[in-house]
């Protein structure tokens, strides 16, 4: 993967997780969130200083020039619907996973995977856990989730291109000891992000994140 | 007079108040360049919020200390990790009521009886932990 991806994918992710400050069902989880947020946000600017002015990268680029894939854009919850945390939690196992082995595979030649591989394993393992307990738990906790992984499924396709077999392997055992039950393949792998095809949802969440800077160009702190 | 590495070392983290830069292990290097000082930091965490603040803070020190003008690089390898902490650091957390890591030891009372709350604290290097003994909440420093 290419470093620009890399870093649209944690920095979308990120503006992502970041709804969820101030609104988790637990203080705890709401701290959890919001670090896992960070640490996103930390690589997806040490990959962007890298490549140029970060503050140009992430806020006045547009849609079309995003390389994220298309997973990370997603909604957090149903089709523009109220947040969701058992969609929230799929949504991390997924991406975690394929961020722990794309960092793993990397950390020998680039610095920023190298410090984020083990952020990273500390996502994947907290996304697990959650994963267990909501697919384990109570009838709606269940029933949300499952509804989660059926909807992202197809889009894990191209979040996991080149490391699907290895993917696999870590999100089978998670679903299997959740109780969950993986989707089949229909044949619909929706994709595009690479080249700057995107859902219109990545849209909505630039215009959030971008706004401020458009019209105060620079603002600090 | 105070050489820059006494002066930059000195500085404390901004979040763990009661550890230096140095007994955190994240001063790298200081060296003088061009009659300039030149000191080199790792993030702890890579969206680590203090790191400016680091920064700046290290730049005021060694003003103070006489040395106008430093430059502040971070250098991100080798990854940090929680065994840069040193000894006196370690001691240091544990003493102001924050576990170091790799125990699981509640820093009041020295039960071994914890409970983690959270795992994840109010910075992005802690996790929340509680006391089964004195009943007292703690952080611990997460092993990275």
């Amino acid at each position: 993967m290419k470093p620009l991806e890399l870093a649209d994918d944690a920095l979308i992710a990120a503006q992502r997780l970041s709804e969820w400050v101030s609104r988790a069902p637990t203080l705890e989880e709401d701290v959890a969130l919001a670090n896992i947020a960070l640490d996103q946000l930390g690589a997806a600017r040490l990959w962007l200083q890298g490549l140029g002015d970060e503050d140009q990268l992430a806020y006045l680029r547009s849609d079309f020039e995003f390389r994220n894939c298309l997973l990370v854009e997603l909604p957090l919850g149903g089709y523009r619907g109220e947040l969701d945390f058992g969609w929230t939690v799929a949504w991390l196992l997924f991406l975690s996973a394929a961020q722990s082995l794309r960092y793993k595979d990397l950390a020998g030649s680039d610095a920023v995977a190298a410090k984020a591989v083990k952020e990273s394993a500390y996502h994947l393992d907290h996304a697990t856990q959650w994963t267990i307990r909501l697919g384990d738990g109570t009838e709606e906790s269940r029933r949300r989730i499952q509804a989660a992984i059926d909807e992202y499924w197809p889009y894990t396709h191209e979040l996991t291109e080149g490391v699907r077999e290895r993917w696999l392997s870590i999100v089978e055992p998670v679903l299997a000891r959740a109780t969950l039950t993986q989707p089949g393949e229909d044949g619909w792998k929706p994709s595009g992000g690479r080249e700057g095809r995107h859902t219109e949802h990545l849209s909505y969440l630039l215009a959030e994140m971008q706004s401020l800077h458009r019209a105060h160009p620079g603002a600090p702190w | 007079m105070v050489t820059p590495y006494e002066a930059a070392a000195a500085v404390v983290d901004p979040e763990l108040r009661v550890v230096t830069i140095a007994e955190l292990g994240i001063l790298r290097d200081v060296s003088v360049v061009d009659g300039r000082v030149r000191v080199t930091i790792t993030p702890t965490y890579s969206g680590c919020p203090a790191i400016d603040a680091i920064r700046d803070d290290i730049r005021s020190a060694l003003a103070r200390a006489g040395y106008e003008g430093a430059d502040v690089v971070t250098s991100l390898s080798p990854a940090w990790s929680t065994d840069m902490i040193t000894e006196s650091g370690r001691e240091a957390l544990a003493r102001n009521g924050i576990a170091p890591p790799g125990s699981h030891e509640c820093p009041q009372c020295s039960s071994g009886h914890t409970l983690q709350i959270s795992r994840y604290g109010s910075t992005p290097c802690q996790a929340l932990f509680k006391c089964l003994g004195c009943h007292e909440p703690f952080p611990l420093v997460k092993t990275l």
